[in-house]
């Protein structure tokens, strides 16, 4: 993951400093169902609704970097040149998604893929390219890995008709009834950050000085995670841990008091007023919290400096604890630890410490990579 | 059957009963609930509640047939088969489900009165709820006033011709009705509830949190609740705060519950420092937890209203808290097997 070099990272900040995801399939593949779940906490049945994307969508989302997810429509014809300026959307963009329903018949989608490939490749040779082998939830387990081979075996050999071997291409097994989607955008966004070697290394730290079994950094809207430690992820700590969120949004939401002021911090704030209580949220307002320009930042910045950090902890009956911080920019820190001995409160003081200290050193961390690009 | 209270789950088919059994005691979700059939003759299930009570909730099947059957019986000396001295024998509570959008409401009515005459001379000492149900279905400024002319006219009959006093309540899955309902249903069986009451007054007197809530264990329903404003129990009246919100605490730990079950393990307490409040999630006894929420801004007045320091956490009113718990934990549980 550390594979990222200094012209990369310049090529997608001085693009209006967005880090962009290039989201392509054919028609029908489940393109924009993977926006709305993702980042619109939509019910995955209700994407049974959603008419067919006409023209390109722009969405943008602010974590830890500032986000952009572009969707292009599935069944136009990308190269019409009077369609699309191609060659500057490639240029801008850090990574593209491409999406295969893996239900359907995907030779015709994989021609495509080999096509857009090489063309992107020629204009941005950066361009971290990602597959999707989506719609997973419909196929046994063992048809899983045949199909994800084959679709491997394929793009592999269309690559090497047109010479364009050295391209590192990521797979990925997906289904927005489970968690594997999050999973997979949480890697596709890791790699656009700049400072993940450093981000980790410091999670790292604090693991290791806290005793942490696992430690996440979530986006609290999304659940994506940006960052975690080098352990490898077990897929349902991060489940129980990015339900552990919604758990305590949900909870502080109710006891909200009445107070003016604390309606404006949920207005304006990051994505806490966004509760993701299972309700299904009327698409006009999501969007209008999802798509938060840099204005938004900085309200939000400043409310959190007043308001005391979120904070949960919740021990379980193996002894493991879970463990909420909030953190800067509508993240927040969940780790599962688990202590030893029974008097605890010690020891989860001085999680807590080690904590801080580590959100201190994430707001330097943003601080300078803010001013950075314009250096 | 072992003894145990018996519940009598009642009313025409289609009208929800299974549904409504669901979502209290087996976690399905509103929506679930579409996959169910229809009930054929008697559901037994089986349900321990606060550990020294067992609730045998029977779902009787609301086809004409089925309910022909354990009504007929009623005139005939024949003993041995006839169902209805089985089904209405030594009832604690019978829970009558109407649904608002039924098309026979004289029928629905004739059938209610049927049962009540069996109970009459089988278990004269049953407690009857009736439940308006599918209330979703009705405009929101209407359902007031369609509930009230329902439960009169059901209140006469029951009351002129078989002296049973009744409760009724209007209900839908969809939303937390069902949740209040039940809870007072369940409360109403449990023995000693006032001392449960009195004795949460008296911890909130102590710790001055803005609500105190006990819940029961496996269906997370609301036993009892103070609250800082009026301290009055479970009062209507608390208007700053979502009046749903038990329903929703309800539904929002049980989510939880769940999930952790997938790392094969249980949860024991949660601590959480918010926005708003603080809120503690304990367990108080073997059946019970209890839920805590204090005032954010008191706290910090508490400690002095110190500076904004991010690792300035009030450890000593959260030990004072969990301290409390602690020593109330005895209290309740004393209770709780004085119950016994």
């Amino acid at each position: 993951m550390s594979n990222i070099d200094f012209s990369d990272a310049d090529v997608v900040m001085d693009k209006d400093n967005n880090a962009t995801i290039l989201l392509m399939g054919l028609r029908r593949s489940g393109k924009s169902s993977i926006c709305k779940v993702v980042f619109h906490n939509m019910q995955p049945l209700d994407t049974l609704y959603l008419e067919s994307t006409s023209k390109p969508t722009t969405e943008t989302f602010t974590s830890l970097i500032d986000l952009a997810v572009m969707e292009l429509p599935g069944q136009l014809n990308l190269f019409e040149p009077s369609l699309y300026d191609s060659e500057k959307l490639f240029a801008s963009i850090g990574a593209l998604v491409y999406v295969i329903d893996s239900q359907d018949e995907y030779l015709s989608a994989l021609q495509n893929l080999a096509y857009i490939i090489k063309y992107a490749c020629n204009i941005n040779p950066k361009l971290h390219i990602e597959i999707l082998i989506h719609k997973i939830d419909g196929l046994s387990e063992d048809f899983r890995l045949d199909t994800q081979r084959d679709i491997m075996a394929r793009v592999g050999d269309d690559l090497l008709d047109y010479g364009l071997e050295g391209v590192q291409i990521s797979f990925y097994l997906t289904s927005i009834f489970d968690h594997s989607i999050y999973e997979a955008f949480s890697r596709i966004v890791q790699k656009l950050i700049y400072e993940l070697p450093a981000l980790e290394n410091l999670l790292d730290l604090l693991m290791q000085y806290s005793n942490f079994d696992k430690v996440f950094l979530f986006d609290v809207n999304s659940k994506i995670y940006v960052a975690t430690d080098s352990s490898p992820v077990d897929i349902q700590t991060y489940e129980v841990c990015a339900e552990f969120i919604d758990v305590t949004i949900d909870l502080d939401g109710l006891y909200e008091s009445v107070s003016s002021n604390s309606q404006i911090m949920n207005g304006s704030g990051h994505n806490y007023g966004n509760g993701s209580n299972g309700d299904v949220i009327p698409d006009g307002m999501v969007s209008e919290t999802g798509n938060m320009g840099t204005n938004g930042v900085k309200v939000d910045t400043t409310t959190l400096a007043v308001s005391k950090p979120t904070k949960c902890i919740s021990r379980l009956q193996s002894g493991s604890i879970l463990y909420l911080h909030q953190m800067i920019r509508g993240l927040a820190l969940v780790a599962v630890t688990r202590l030893e001995d029974t008097r605890d409160s010690t020891a989860i003081s001085i999680i807590d410490h080690n904590v801080v200290i580590f959100k201190k050193s994430l707001e330097k961390m943003w601080e300078r990579s803010k001013i950075k690009p314009h250096n | 059957m072992s003894s145990g209270k018996k519940l009598l789950l009642m009313g025409r088919s289609g009208s929800g009963k299974s549904s409504m059994r669901s979502i209290i005691f087996s976690n399905y979700s509103a929506f679930d609930t579409r996959r169910l059939g229809a009930t054929i003759d008697v559901e037994h299930s089986n349900l321990r509640f606060l550990n020294n009570m067992t609730l045998n909730l029977w779902d009787c099947g609301g086809q004409d047939i089925f309910m022909e059957n354990f009504l007929n019986n009623n005139g005939s000396n024949s003993n041995g088969d006839s169902s209805s001295n089985n089904i209405f024998k030594k009832c604690e509570v019978l829970i009558h489900v109407f649904d608002v959008e039924s098309k026979e409401v004289q029928k629905d009515i004739e059938i209610f009165k049927r049962v009540l005459d069996n109970l009459h001379s089988y278990s004269p000492n049953v407690k009857i709820f009736i439940l308006v149900h599918k209330m979703d279905l009705i405009q929101i400024n209407k359902r007031q006033e369609l509930f009230e002319i329902m439960f009169n006219k059901l209140q006469q009959i029951a009351f002129n011709e078989y002296k049973f006093k009744i409760k009724g309540f209007a209900t839908s899955i969809w939303d937390e009705s069902l949740y209040k309902a039940w809870s007072s249903i369940v409360c109403s069986l449990i023995p000693n509830i006032s001392l449960y009451e009195e004795n949460l007054l008296k911890l909130n007197n102590v710790l001055n949190a803005r609500e105190i809530i006990l819940f029961e264990k496996t269906t997370f329903l609301v036993i009892s609740s103070t609250n800082k404003n009026t301290l009055i129990t479970n009062s209507e009246d608390s208007s700053s705060l979502d009046p749903k919100r038990f329903e929703k605490i309800s539904n929002i730990i049980k989510t939880y519950k769940q999930s952790v079950n997938k790392i094969r393990t249980n949860f024991n307490n949660l601590i959480l420092h918010g926005n708003n409040s603080s809120i503690y999630l304990d367990i108080l006894t073997s059946n019970i937890y209890i839920m805590i929420i204090i005032d954010k801004s008191k706290v910090v007045v508490g400690n002095g209203g110190g500076g904004v320091n991010d690792n300035e956490y009030q450890i000593d009113d959260e030990n004072l808290i969990l301290e409390n718990i602690k020593i109330a934990r005895s209290l309740f549980e004393r209770i709780e097997s004085k119950g016994k």
